[in-house]
């Protein structure tokens, strides 16, 4: 019997220890994770392959977070089944675990869609710390591969890859990487400082099948794009998403959409049954309702959301929403909302271009509310943007100093200020 | 837990606080030195604002719900349960930005040529931090507040 069970040891697992811990010091708590290397920061896979972090400075927290948080951890164990009339979570090899309150923090997995040749030898994905070990042990031997989708993971690989002396082709399907985030202009910036870096970007196209070597067929040795053309390689990425980590309850009762869809406590339809992270549904401020957000910060917060609720303390998820910092290739940028929306004519723009010094900003209003944004180049005051935004603040006042030079806290109307920016 | 607050209608925009936050946070502490030869040349962890006739001096305000903890990728940024301050570990920080995205007060600095962020430190080895021990007009008070 365990008081808190928690199934995943990843960004939502360590907030919510965190959060029980805070209100619970004593009460058991079980941490199960199928990885054997507990608790480090997934986006730093890139720092590990690009040689830049170690497995030691890649530790989330210290190496004694389980033992000061008094957890038993669970690790290289995979939870097979949930029975919540029970409320048991069983082991694979039939170890039982009862508990009072669960937490699913089973996160998610790459997509990889069939395709012929997928099966073979130098094919990868790069979430995860044991494939991006795969693909770190063949870089020494290889060097050409072809990166499968130009979103965030994609071109993140791609300057891992680069930095290792790999000649990379990014291929993304729609026109423009990173079409998820940034709006045309943006994107074909960094584009641009893509291609400078020694990538070959493809857009519209994507990878039809993987062919093998000559000499080695089940190794990969090129790709054959949409449009015929072959393109040699020794390695294949592929880095189109992640999907929810569903399969432990897609039989029960649970109710599931894309992933399990959770209330603003990060509470499941289930009693005492909590999900957060990159397999559950959150709330999305800026939607005002539930929608997949994969990402590492809202993982982190919805698990500590999650962990004070488990533990007895009432708090209320504040949402999250596509939002997103890039550094690649040292083109810092932030972009955050629908930045670019279809009915671009329902929104006021607000633009600013500086290509001298490779600066881009633009803000999206609706209402007088900022509902998107894009800093490229200059991210400085991006913060103060993302809190405006995140509080829906009226900016008619402010609107034609938001994207001054000298924009700031000093900005804001005397009112708004004392109200937004208070030191709680 | 200690804290920085600014008294705004003595704030008179001089940008000394910058001057002296860029000197205790160079190698040399000469200010020669630290703006001349220093490279990277170390970034302010203050920003003093104009909006004229008002000027404000911002920086960390220690915030007690920690928005750049929560969503920092890599465990760099941390709160000091005994202290009640962020602390920023320079040697784990990857320069992802994530921080500078949720700071309500960009109060965090992209350090570009060095590829990670900076923050107000509060000096730890001073007695007082440096902005506030050479504001000419005492606009900024080094205070002692509740956890």
């Amino acid at each position: 019997m365990s008081k808190y069970v928690i199934i995943g040891g990843s960004a939502g697992g360590i907030g919510a220890v965190e959060a029980i811990r805070e209100v619970d010091p004593i009460g058991t708590l079980t941490v199960i994770s199928e990885e054997t290397v507990p608790q480090y920061s997934r986006p730093m896979i890139s720092e590990y392959v690009s040689r830049e972090a170690t497995l030691e400075t890649m530790k989330y927290r210290g190496d004694q977070f389980w033992n000061k948080n008094n957890v038993q951890p669970l690790t290289g164990r995979a939870a097979v089944n949930i029975d919540f009339t029970k409320k048991q979570v069983e082991l694979e090899g039939g170890t039982k675990i009862d508990f009072e309150k669960l937490l699913i923090a089973t996160g998610g997995k790459p997509f990889v869609p069939r395709m012929k040749g997928g099966e073979k030898n130098g094919v990868f994905t790069f979430t995860e710390l044991s494939s991006a070990k795969g693909l770190e042990s063949k870089l020494e031997h290889s060097k050409s591969a072809v990166v499968i989708g130009g979103g965030l993971i994609g071109v993140s690989t791609s300057e891992v890859l680069v930095k290792r002396g790999i000649t990379v082709t990014l291929v993304e399907l729609k026109q423009h990487i990173l079409n998820l985030i940034l709006d045309e202009k943006a994107s074909e910036i960094a584009e641009k400082v893509l291609t400078e870096a020694g990538v070959t970007v493809i857009t519209g196209q994507t990878v039809q099948r993987i062919l093998g070597r000559k000499d080695n067929e089940g190794s990969v040795g090129g790709v054959v794009m949409t449009d015929g053309k072959e393109i040699p390689c020794d390695l294949v990425v592929v880095a189109i998403g992640v999907i929810p980590r569903t399969e432990l309850v897609k039989e029960t009762d649970m109710k599931l959409n894309r992933g399990i869809v959770v209330d603003r406590f990060m509470r499941t339809n289930i009693p005492d049954v909590y999900a957060c992270g990159d397999v559950a549904e959150a709330h999305d401020f800026l939607l005002n309702g539930n929608r997949l957000l994969p990402l590492w910060p809202l993982a982190h917060l919805g698990g500590q959301v999650a962990g004070y609720n488990m533990a007895g303390k009432k708090v209320e998820y504040a949402g999250g929403t596509v939002m997103s910092s890039l550094k690649y290739f040292d083109l810092p940028i932030i972009a955050v909302g629908n930045t670019n929306p279809e009915d671009s004519g329902d929104y006021e723009l607000l633009v600013e271009r500086q290509p001298e010094k490779t600066v881009y900003k633009k803000i999206l209003l609706k209402d007088n509310r900022i509902v998107a944004f894009i800093f490229l180049g200059d991210i400085e005051k991006a913060g103060i943007l993302f809190h405006l935004l995140k509080n829906h603040v009226d900016v008619s006042e402010i609107k034609d100093r938001l994207l001054s030079e000298d924009f700031g806290i000093v900005t804001l109307p005397e009112q708004l200020r004392q109200n937004l920016f208070v030191v709680n | 837990m200690k804290r920085v607050s600014i008294k705004e209608e003595a704030c008179i925009g001089c940008g000394l606080c910058q001057v002296h936050c860029i000197i205790e946070h160079s190698k040399s502490k000469d200010p020669i030195k630290a703006y001349l030869k220093e490279q990277p040349r170390p970034v302010s962890r203050v920003r003093v604002e104009t909006n004229k006739p008002y000027s404000i001096s911002i920086r960390c305000q220690q915030c007690k719900d920690t928005p750049c903890v929560t969503a920092c990728l890599t465990g760099t940024m941390t709160l000091d349960k005994e202290t009640g301050l962020v602390v920023h570990d320079a040697e784990k920080c990857i320069g992802c930005w994530t921080c500078i995205m949720v700071c309500p007060y960009s109060a965090i600095k992209p350090d570009i040529s060095s590829k990670i962020v900076a923050k107000c430190d509060l000096c730890p080895n001073l007695e007082v931090p440096a902005c506030v021990a050479n504001c000419p007009n005492e606009a900024l008070v080094c205070e002692e507040v509740k956890q």
